[in-house]
């Protein structure tokens, strides 16, 4: 008893230096960013006459206006494609298992540990040979194809699980397979549905490397992409650099904390599963 | 004639598997057509945009080629410059290093604050630690590089910390220094990775029979013994996912490189992902960045496959 009381409390000493640990970049990127403009600040210090004005600044310089729809609509190309297209092919390959689905699934699994790096190059002239180059759709396109081996593998183990007696029985009472899919099973994966989509959300606005190679116009990338190019230009003004990261992370943490259950549990059972 | 057979509602036919008959093979075969339908769009968007690229990347890395002119054939020497240019096996060592601190100290660590914090993760507490340990998992990896930059850099807190604990001498621009510059990349990735394993680990001890460490206490183990006869066994599985998406972070980093050091002072902290960017893009190397490209691919495979094979297998 004395035991578990003493791996208690060291326990929460961990935890709490651990949770230090983790806040301290974020803690110490706020401090610079309210200090005055044009000073060299110390790693952290809380200011004595904190400069909120220096946001509003980055908010400017930085473009946040255009950056948030830009990555707003690559986002809408991007996912509610991606989950469709993914879930129709769980749902053909774990459900109506079509014939060589195995075969496709094989071809889908070599997707699946592929660093983006690995086909960026041939992505950029053949973006280039489609005349998409400097648009959003160039970062689009790739990244919905990209996605597919994840995202088919996730759907695909939800409708395997699923009985197939349920499609009998809904095939006796007449329906087409196109009602199936979208009355039955759809409604039924609706929990594989969101937490894709969380997922999904998540790695498109952080997406980086696609951004910077085949979008120049920074306006145009995603907003991880945008900070690359904000980083370039404000590189050494250290209290502008952080408002403006600190405003360009704000939407993912506000999305985080408002679904954070579902993301904690979609990230957990992502890298279970992947 | 043999379509009204075949569709016939006479539920003995099923069991008994009559001869195929035409309308059989017929139905069969729309069947098969309709959930190719299914599959079909996402297959082709996998096609064009991830299968295409990979056999132009295996195609390129087989020529000499600018990215405008004519390319020349090249067979495998770009293989052989990967392999022999000492500066491009230092890149590749770097990556390989990166495990270290992308890998291999988030697990360890993760194992420990895991098993430490296994019965106090639940109520409000619980929660709280657990929604911050995930927020390095949640911002873009880019501002993550660019907090550590700060957070590194001359005037940056961990200097501060050492000045204030009378080690100024030791503090320095941790990412521009050449024997630093790698670790202290590695930190970064260590940051970010290290909430995403501990949280993974704690959801596999909870999944533990607790029967077990009662077990374990009867026959007189200790906390440590109870570790490695209990607790470690039962997570292979667990361990073995975080190795794999930790390894896959480290050797294809990019992102956190990009940001915080560019991949200086010199090569110190260049990985093949920084390189291939900077081979194809700005060298105009194409064939060459193609080649660690393959290699790269390869190299993910050659660490995740066994990780695989040994967690995955029969769970004891």
């Amino acid at each position: 008893m004395n035991l578990s009381r003493r791996e208690q409390v060291t326990g929460r000493v961990f935890l709490i230096a651990l949770i230090l640990v983790t806040l301290l970049p974020f803690v110490s990127m706020l401090s610079a960013a309210l200090q005055p403009r044009g000073t060299v600040p110390d790693g952290l210090a809380w200011p004595s006459d904190p400069q909120w004005g220096n946001f509003a600044d980055a908010f400017t310089a930085a473009n946040m206006g255009a950056l948030l729809r830009s990555s707003l609509l690559i986002v809408a190309g991007v996912v509610p494609v991606s989950v469709l297209i993914a879930t129709m092919a769980g749902f053909g390959l774990g459900q109506l298992r079509v014939p060589g689905g195995r075969l496709v699934f094989g071809l889908l699994l070599l997707g699946l540990t592929l660093p983006f790096e690995a086909v960026v190059t041939p992505l950029y002239y053949q973006m280039q040979d489609f005349g998409l180059l400097n648009t959003r759709w160039a970062i689009i396109l790739p990244l919905i194809g990209l996605y597919m081996p994840f995202a088919v593998f996730w759907m695909r183990a939800h409708f395997t699980n699923v009985p197939v007696e349920l499609s009998e029985a809904a095939r006796v009472d007449g329906s087409s397979t196109w009602q199936l899919f979208w009355r039955v099973q759809v409604p039924l994966a609706r929990p594989a549905i969101a937490s894709l989509t969380i997922l999904m959300f998540l790695w498109t606005w952080n997406q980086f490397l696609l951004a910077i190679v085949l979008v120049d116009d920074a306006s145009k990338r995603t907003m991880a992409g945008a900070l690359g190019a904000f980083q370039g230009q404000w590189g050494t003004d250290v209290v502008l650099l952080c408002a403006g990261s600190l405003l360009i992370l704000t939407p993912t943490l506000i999305v985080f904390l408002i679904f954070q259950r579902q993301f904690i549990k979609a990230l957990i059972q992502g890298s279970l599963k992947g | 004639m043999t379509s009204a057979l075949g569709s016939a509602p006479t539920g003995q036919d099923h069991r008994a598997r009559p001869i195929p008959t035409r309308a059989h093979r017929r139905r069969w075969a729309r069947a098969a057509g309709t959930g190719w339908l299914y599959v079909l769009p996402a297959l082709v968007m996998y096609a064009v945009f991830v299968l295409r690229p990979l056999a132009l990347t295996v195609q390129y890395s087989l020529y000499d080629w600018n990215g405008i002119g004519v390319a020349r054939w090249a067979g495998l020497d770009n293989y052989v410059t990967v392999f022999t240019d000492s500066d491009l096996l230092k890149i590749i060592s770097n990556a390989i290093i990166l495990i270290v601190f992308f890998s291999l100290v988030p697990v360890a660590l993760g194992l420990l604050v895991a098993s430490l914090v296994r019965r106090i993760t639940t109520g409000a507490f619980g929660t709280v630690v657990r929604t911050i340990l995930f927020l390095p998992q949640v911002i873009p990896l880019v501002a993550a590089g660019i907090a550590w930059s700060w957070l590194l850099s001359t005037n940056g807190l961990v200097n501060q910390v050492l000045r204030a604990l009378g080690l100024g001498g030791v503090a320095r621009a941790w990412l521009g220094d050449f024997d630093t510059a790698l670790p202290a990349v590695g930190v970064i990735g260590a940051w970010v990775l290290l909430g995403l394993c501990t949280i993974l680990l704690v959801t596999g001890m909870s999944k533990i029979d607790p029967a077990l460490y009662e077990a374990a206490r009867l026959d007189g183990a200790g906390p440590v013994r109870e570790f490695l006869a209990v607790t470690l066994p039962s997570l292979r599985q667990e361990i073995g996912v975080c190795l794999t998406v930790t390894i896959i972070a480290a050797l294809a980093s990019f992102d956190i490189v990009y940001i915080s050091t560019s991949g200086g002072p010199g090569l110190q902290t260049t990985v093949p992902g920084l390189e291939i960017y900077r081979l194809a893009f700005s060298q105009r190397q194409v064939g060459l960045a193609s080649a660690l490209a393959v290699v790269l691919m390869l190299l993910v495979l050659a660490f995740v496959l066994p990780i695989q094979r040994l967690t995955r297998g029969e769970k004891p």
